[in-house]
C-alpha cells in the first residue's frame, strides 16, 4: 500500500513538476517504485525489465532529447509555469474526487475468476504460447531503429 | 501485501490503476508540450503495466502477463525513441515543442 500510494504520489509529481527535467526524474521514480511492486508481486524478470529499461534507458532518451532542444530564458520559464499552474490546479481536485468516488463505490463482491490452467516459466509462454508476439517485438524493434534514422537523415538534409 | 481476499486486491490495484490513468489523461488533455504528452502516455502504460501485474498475481499466472509486460516494454521504448526523434525534428522545423504549433504544418 505504501508503495503503491508512493508512485501515485510521484506520478502526480511527474505531471505537475515545473520543468521537463524534473518531470523525466519524477517519472524515473515512478518507474522505480513500479518495479518494486513487481517484483514483491512475484514477477522478477518483469521487474528486471522494468528498472533497467523504463528507469534507465527511456529516462536517458528523455534527458538527451532534453539536452537537444533548445533550453528556456529564465523569464520564458516563469511565463510558461504561470500558465501551467493554472491549467493543472485541478489535477489533485479530480484526482481526489476519483478516490473519493472509487472509495464510496468499495470493492465488487462476488467476483469469479477463471484461474486456469497456470504455466510458471515465462521462456516457456514467451517462445512457445506467445510467438507472434516475438514476431511483433522483433518488427517493432526495427521499426523503431529505421525511424529513428530515417528521421534523423530528414534533419540533416532540412540543416542543409 | 496485507489483503488476501482476490477482490479486494483486485479493488486496491485497480483503484491505483484508475488513479494514474486519470493523471496520465489529465496531462495528456491539458498539455501543450509534445515531451509532457510523451511522458503521460508513459504514465498510461505504467497504469496498463501495474494492473497486468496484479491480474497475473491474483489469478496465480505471474508467467503469462510477465510475457505481456515484457511485449509493453518494449513497445514503450519504440514509442518513447520515435517520439523523441520527432520531437527533436519537429523542434527544428518550429524551433518549439508546442503541439498546437503542429497544425500548421503539411499533411
Amino acid at each position: 500500500m505504501v508503495l503503491l500510494v508512493t508512485m501515485t504520489l510521484a506520478a502526480i509529481w511527474t505531471v505537475m513538476g515545473r520543468s521537463l527535467l524534473k518531470a523525466t526524474i519524477g517519472l524515473a521514480v515512478t518507474s522505480a517504485v513500479l518495479s518494486i511492486i513487481i517484483f514483491r508481486l512475484g514477477s522478477p524478470l518483469a521487474a528486471v525489465f522494468e528498472l533497467s529499461v523504463c528507469t534507465g534507458l527511456i529516462t536517458v532518451v528523455f534527458v538527451s532529447t532534453i539536452s537537444l532542444t533548445k533550453p528556456l530564458t529564465h523569464k520564458d520559464i516563469t511565463e510558461m509555469s504561470r500558465k501551467r499552474h493554472k491549467r493543472f490546479i485541478y489535477l489533485p481536485v479530480i484526482l481526489a474526487l476519483t478516490a473519493f468516488l472509487i472509495i464510496r463505490s468499495g470493492a465488487p463482491k462476488g467476483l469469479i475468476m477463471s484461474m486456469g490452467e497456470s504455466v510458471h516459466n515465462v521462456a516457456e509462454v514467451l517462445w512457445d504460447m506467445r510467438q507472434l508476439d516475438m514476431f511483433g517485438q522483433v518488427i517493432l524493434i526495427i521499426a523503431g531503429a529505421l525511424g529513428v534514422v530515417v528521421l534523423f537523415a530528414e534533419g540533416k538534409n532540412g540543416a542543409k | 501485501m496485507a489483503p488476501s481476499n482476490p477482490s479486494e486486491l483486485l479493488y486496491i490495484f485497480g483503484s491505483f490503476t484508475i488513479l494514474l490513468l486519470v493523471a496520465g489523461f489529465y496531462c495528456l488533455v491539458v498539455t501543450r508540450s509534445f515531451l509532457r504528452a510523451v511522458i503521460a502516455i508513459e504514465l498510461l502504460i505504467k497504469a496498463v503495466t501495474l494492473f497486468f501485474i496484479a491480474v497475473g498475481y491474483i489469478t496465480g499466472k505471474p508467467a503469462l502477463t510477465q510475457a505481456l509486460v515484457i511485449t509493453v516494454i518494449v513497445v514503450e521504448v519504440v514509442v518513447v525513441v520515435i517520439a523523441g526523434g520527432i520531437a527533436i525534428s519537429v523542434f527544428r522545423k518550429n524551433d518549439s515543442l508546442d503541439i498546437t504549433l503542429l497544425n500548421k504544418m503539411k499533411g
